[in-house]
C-alpha cells in the first residue's frame, strides 16, 4: 500500500509569526478515520501537532478540521475518502482565529449561540411540573432535526456570509433558534422571530448551502433558516429589509418573470424609509456612470405564462 | 487565586444539574477539560429509565427490584430507592426544560425495552438520548449565564483536602498553559469515568479518571473500582458504542454458526439480559471458537426490523455502521464485540452526594461528587442500561441541593497558594524538562492491551498477577516518558502525559481489587472463583493510598427490601 502525504497547516504562537505547511507521510490503515490518522501522526511522528478530539463517535463535535478546503468531522471521515492522489491538505476551521495548529478560538462561535437565547421559554402560567407536556409526533418532527446538532462548528467555518460579515449570527445559532421558534412548548415565537429578522439574522444568509453540505448530522442549517423565514413571513414579521426583499423578489418574478432591478431595491428598503432610500442614490449613480443601470422601462419576459403556471401550481399546493 | 463560592468539576449531566441547583444562591463556576457540549454524557444513546408507565404499567418498586437484581445484589438499596422514586420527576423536569424526547402517538414521552428491565421503561430521544439531555442542560446554563461561569478547556491538576476539609484545587488553563489555584467553599466532582484504560472501549478520549485519581491523591478512598462494565455491542475493533436500544428494539445476537446463542445463557430474557451476562456470553462464544469465521467478533442483526423502524428509532447507530465500517444495518449485520463502557466504582458518597472519607461514613467537609466518578452505590456490581443517565441527573441534582444547603453556612478555608501551586508546577516542569526516551504512545497501548487481556471480562489470579507485574513495568517506563512539546499554549501532549499517569494509577487499583475479590459478582468474573460468595464478599471495597501502597478496607452493602438471591434471566 502506498503512503499518503498529509499536508498539515501548522502554527504555534509561541514560535511562529505565520502559518506554514508541514508534510507527514503515513500509510493509512484500513478503515482508519481522519482522526485516527491525525492521532497516528501525533503519537508516532510529531507530538507537538495539536488538535481537539474527544468521543471519536461523531457525537461530541470536537474534532472538526478542514480537509482539502472543506470542514469535516475528523472522526466521522474515512481518511481514504479525502485523500486525492495520495495527498490531503488539512487546515484549521475557517471564520475563527487560530490558537495553535488545528485548534481554533470558539469564543465568538459560542457568543452567537448565546445571542439567540438558546433556552425554552414556556408559558409560565401554564407550567406545572407534575406531568409531562404532550407533544404530537408532528410537533416533535419539527424540532427533531435541529436537535441533532452537535455544535461542531463545521457550518460556521465554511459559511460564506460569515466570511464577509463577522456580525452574522451564522448557521449554527440560527439552526439552534429554529428549534425554539418551532417548539410547540415555547411561547416566544413572535418575539424570537422578530429579533432573528434584524440585521445579521435570518435574512443575511445568502443561500449558498455550504452549511448544509458540511453538516455531519441531520441539522442541515440552511433548511432550518428556510423554516425560520417561512415562520417570519407567515406570522407577518415582514417590516424588515430581508422580508421586504423576499416579497418584492417574488412579486417581480410573478408579475414579469424576471427581476425588476429598479423597484426591488426600493421595495426592499421600504417606501417610507427615507434614509434607506437616500442611501440607494449613490449606488444608482455609480451604476449609471459604469453603464450598469437596468433599463428604465421594465419589460416582462416572453414566457411569462409559463412562469405564472408555475406559481399557480405552487400556490395550489 | 480564583475564588468562587461553589466550583463544579465536569460539565456532563451531573455537573450541569448540580450547577443549576447551586447557582440559585451562589456564585458558581464549572471547569471542564473540554466544552460542556463535548462531555461524554452526550454519547449515551438508548435511553433513561423512569417508571412513567407511558408504554405499560410500571412502578418504582419494579424499577428498584430490577436495578438491585441487575447489580447482583451489590447496590446500596437505600440509594437505589431514592433514585427510582426520583426518576419520573427528573424526566418531567427535563421535559419542562425543553428536552426533545421521542413521543408516543398520544404525545407522551416514548419508552422502549432495555436489558435487565422487566418493563418498557427507557425514555428516549431516538438513539441520542444523552445528547438530547446534555444539550437541554447546556441551554439552561446559558439561561443562568450570569450566575454560572464556565471555564472550558481547564484541566484539574490536584485537589486540596486538609484536616478533612476540602479547600480548593490546582487547575491548568489548557489554552494559555497557565496554572491557577482555585478556592471554593464547596467543590462538586462530576468528572466521569475511567474506561479509557482499555484497548476496546466505548469511552471518549477524555474519560481518563482524572477526578477519581485527584481524590485518591488527596487521601480519599475509592470504592469498588474492580467493577468495570463491558457493553455487549461495541463496534468491532473500534469499540464504538452500538446502543443497547438496537436489542431493545428487537435486534438479534448471532454467532459464527448462525445461532442466537443467548438461548444457552439466558433463555428467558435472551438478548435483553443484563450487560454483564450478555458480554460474558459473547466472550465465551468467541473463546470457544464460535465467533464469526472463528474470529473474535459476533454479529448483531437488525435486518428483520425493516428499514422504516431502523431509520426512525436507530438513526445514529445506523450511521455509525455506515461511517466506520461501510455497513448499513438495513442490509447487513454489524460485527460487534464487548467494549469497556462504564465504571461502577468511584469516589464514595452518601445519597446526597457528600463525599465520604472512610468506611464509617465520615464526611469530607465541602466536597461532593455525583455521576460516573462517584460510587453511591446504585449500580453495585453491574449497572443496568439507562440507569447511568438517570443516576447523573438524580444525584447531580441531589448533590447540588445538598451543596446549596451546606454552603449557606460555609466559609472559605485557608489555602497555601504558593505551596499548592509549586507542587504541581514542579511536577509539570519535571515532565517538560525530562529527557526521557520512552514513547508514551507505546506505554499507553501496552496498558490498554494489558487491561483488556488480563483484567477484562474474565479474570483469574494468574492473569491478574501478570497484569500487576506489567503495570509495575509500565509505571517505571512512564517515569522516563518522552515529551516533545515543551510549549505552554494548548499543549495537548502534556495533558495526554498526565492522563496516562492517572490511568496507570487507577488501573493498579482495579487490578488489585480484582485480585483480592475471590468471587464472581456482576461485571467481576473470576474463572478461578466462579460463584458469588455473599458470606465473604458482600462488602464494598475501599482502596486508600497509604505510603505509596494501596490499603484495602471493607464497607457493608446496604440491604433494605431485597435479600440476595440467585440471579437468573
Amino acid at each position: 500500500m502506498s503512503e499518503t502525504t498529509f499536508k498539515i497547516q501548522r502554527f504555534n504562537p509561541e514560535k511562529d509569526k505565520e502559518t506554514y505547511f508541514q508534510e507527514f507521510k503515513l500509510e493509512i490503515p484500513k478503515g482508519a478515520t481522519l482522526l485516527d490518522c491525525l492521532n497516528l501522526i501525533k503519537w508516532t511522528q510529531d507530538g507537538t501537532l495539536t488538535f481537539r478530539m474527544s468521543c471519536r463517535s461523531a457525537i461530541c463535535g470536537s474534532c472538526s478540521v478542514r480537509a482539502n478546503g472543506h470542514a469535516v468531522l475528523a472522526c466521522k471521515t474515512q481518511a481514504s475518502s479525502v485523500a486525492q492522489n495520495d495527498q490531503v491538505t488539512i487546515k484549521p476551521l475557517g471564520n475563527m482565529e487560530i490558537i495553535k495548529d488545528l485548534a481554533v478560538d470558539l469564543t465568538e462561535f459560542w457568543k452567537k449561540v448565546e445571542a439567540i437565547k438558546p433556552w425554552l421559554m414556556p408559558d409560565e402560567k401554564k407550567e406545572t411540573q407534575t406531568t409531562e407536556r404532550t407533544q404530537s409526533v408532528e410537533e416533535f418532527l419539527k424540532i427533531d432535526k435541529a436537535s441533532t446538532c452537535i455544535m461542531c462548528s463545521s457550518c460556521y467555518s465554511d459559511c460564506c456570509s460569515m466570511a464577509v460579515d463577522k456580525s452574522f449570527l451564522g448557521p449554527t445559532a440560527l439552526a439552534k433558534a429554529q428549534r425554539f421558534v418551532e417548539d410547540s412548548r415555547d411561547k416566544e415565537t413572535i418575539s424570537r422571530i422578530k429579533e432573528l429578522s434584524e440585521d445579521a439574522g435570518i435574512w443575511d444568509c445568502t443561500h449558498c448551502g455550504e452549511c448544509s453540505q458540511r453538516c455531519p448530522t441531520e441539522a442541515k442549517p440552511l433548511d432550518r433558516i428556510v423554516s425560520l423565514r417561512t415562520v417570519a413571513l407567515n406570522s407577518g414579521v415582514t417590516n424588515n429589509y430581508g422580508a421586504r426583499h423576499a416579497k418584492a423578489f417574488v412579486k417581480s418574478i410573478k408579475s414579469s418573470g424576471i427581476l425588476n432591478e429598479n423597484t426591488i431595491p426600493v421595495a426592499s428598503m421600504g417606501f417610507f424609509n427615507i434614509p434607506g432610500l437616500l442611501s440607494l442614490i449613490p449606488v444608482g449613480i455609480r451604476m449609471f456612470l459604469k453603464g450598469k443601470n437596468p433599463p428604465l422601462i421594465h419589460h416582462p419576459m416572453q414566457e411569462l405564462d409559463d412562469v405564472k403556471r408555475i406559481f399557480k401550481k405552487f400556490e395550489e399546493k | 487565586m480564583i475564588k468562587h463560592d461553589i466550583i463544579i468539576v465536569g460539565s456532563g449531566l451531573a455537573g450541569m444539574q448540580a450547577a443549576l441547583e447551586v447557582c440559585k444562591d451562589f456564585d458558581t463556576a464549572i471547569i471542564t477539560k473540554v466544552y460542556p457540549s463535548r462531555s461524554h454524557s452526550g454519547a449515551a444513546q438508548g435511553g433513561i429509565a423512569a417508571s412513567l408507565g407511558n408504554a405499560s404499567e410500571d412502578s418504582w418498586e419494579d424499577h428498584m427490584y430490577d436495578t438491585v437484581k441487575g447489580s447482583d445484589f451489590f447496590s446500596d438499596q437505600d440509594a437505589v430507592e431514592i433514585m427510582v422514586k426520583d426518576a419520573p420527576g427528573v424526566i418531567r423536569k427535563m421535559e419542562h426544560f425543553g428536552c426533545v424526547f421521542s413521543r408516543t402517538e398520544k404525545g407522551l414521552i416514548a419508552q422502549r425495552w432495555f436489558g435487565g428491565h422487566s418493563k418498557q421503561r427507557a425514555c428516549y430521544a431516538a438513539d441520542r438520548t444523552g445528547h438530547a439531555l446534555l444539550h437541554v442542560l447546556h441551554e439552561q446554563t446559558f439561561k443562568h449565564a450570569k450566575n454560572i461561569k464556565i471555564y472550558s478547556e481547564w484541566y484539574l491538576m490536584s485537589l486540596i483536602v486538609k484536616d478533612g476539609i476540602c479547600r480548593g484545587m490546582v487547575v491548568y488553563n489548557i489554552q494559555k498553559g497557565k496554572l491557577e489555584v482555585m478556592q471554593a467553599k464547596t467543590i462538586i466532582f462530576c468528572t466521569g469515568g475511567y474506561g479509557r484504560a482499555y484497548k476496546i472501549t466505548s469511552n471518549a478520549f477524555a474519560s481518563t479518571g482524572d477526578g477519581i485519581v485527584a481524590a485518591y491523591h488527596a487521601g480519599l478512598p475509592l470504592q469498588d473500582m474492580e467493577f468495570v462494565q463491558f457493553h455487549p455491542t461495541g463496534l468491532f475493533a473500534q469499540g464504538i458504542l452500538i446502543s443497547e436500544a438496537a436489542r431493545g428494539e428487537g435486534g438479534h445476537l448471532v454467532n459464527g454458526k448462525g445461532e442466537r446463542f443467548m438461548e444457552k445463557y439466558a433463555s428467558a430474557k435472551m438478548e435483553l439480559a443484563p450487560r454483564d451476562i450478555v458480554s460474558r456470553s459473547e466472550q465465551t462464544e468467541i473463546n470457544e471458537g464460535r465467533g464469526i469465521d472463528g474470529k473474535d467478533y459476533l454479529h448483531i442483526d437488525l435486518r428483520h426490523l425493516g428499514k422504516e423502524k431502523i431509520i426512525e428509532r436507530l438513526p445514529q447507530v445506523r450511521q455509525l455502521g455506515i461511517d466506520f465500517l461501510g455497513l448499513d444495518l438495513i442490509d447487513d449485520p454489524l460485527p460487534i464485540q464487548p467494549t469497556a463502557h462504564y465504571s461502577m466504582g468511584g469516589i464514595p458518597t452518601d445519597s446526597d452526594g457528600h463525599v465520604l472519607s472512610d468506611e464509617k461514613g465520615t464526611k469530607v467537609t465541602g466536597l461532593f461528587a455525583a455521576g460516573e466518578c462517584s460510587c453511591v452505590s446504585v449500580h453495585g456490581a453491574n449497572r443496568l442500561g439507562t440507569n447511568s443517565l438517570l443516576e447523573a441527573l438524580v444525584f447531580g441534582e441531589r448533590a447540588g441541593k445538598a451543596a446549596l444547603t451546606f454552603t449557606q453556612n460555609a466559609e472559605f478555608h485557608d489555602v497555601n497558594e504558593q505551596e499548592e501551586s509549586n507542587k504541581v508546577k514542579n511536577k509539570v516542569e519535571a515532565i517538560l524538562n525530562s529527557n526521557g526516551k520512552e514513547s508514551i504512545n507505546d506505554i499507553r497501548n501496552e496498558l490498554k492491551e494489558n487491561m483488556t487481556t488480563n483484567c477484562g471480562i474474565y479474570r483469574s489470579k494468574d492473569q491478574l498477577e501478570i497484569c500487576l507485574k506489567k503495570l509495575n513495568d509500565l509505571k517505571a517506563r512512564f517515569k522516563k516518558g518522552k515529551i516533545t512539546d515543551k510549549g505552554f499554549v494548548f499543549n495537548s501532549e502534556l495533558i495526554e502525559f498526565i492522563e496516562l499517569g492517572n490511568m496507570l494509577e487507577f488501573s493498579e487499583i482495579i487490578a488489585r481489587g480484582a485480585l483480592r475479590r475471590e468471587e464472581s459478582r456482576g461485571a467481576h468474573a473470576r474463572t478461578d472463583f466462579q460463584k458469588r460468595d455473599d458470606d465473604k464478599w458482600l462488602n464494598h471495597t475501599l482502596a486508600f493510598k497509604k505510603d505509596g501502597e494501596i490499603e484495602f478496607r471493607f464497607k457493608p452493602v446496604v440491604i433494605t427490601k431485597h435479600q440476595p438471591e440467585e440471579r437468573k434471566y
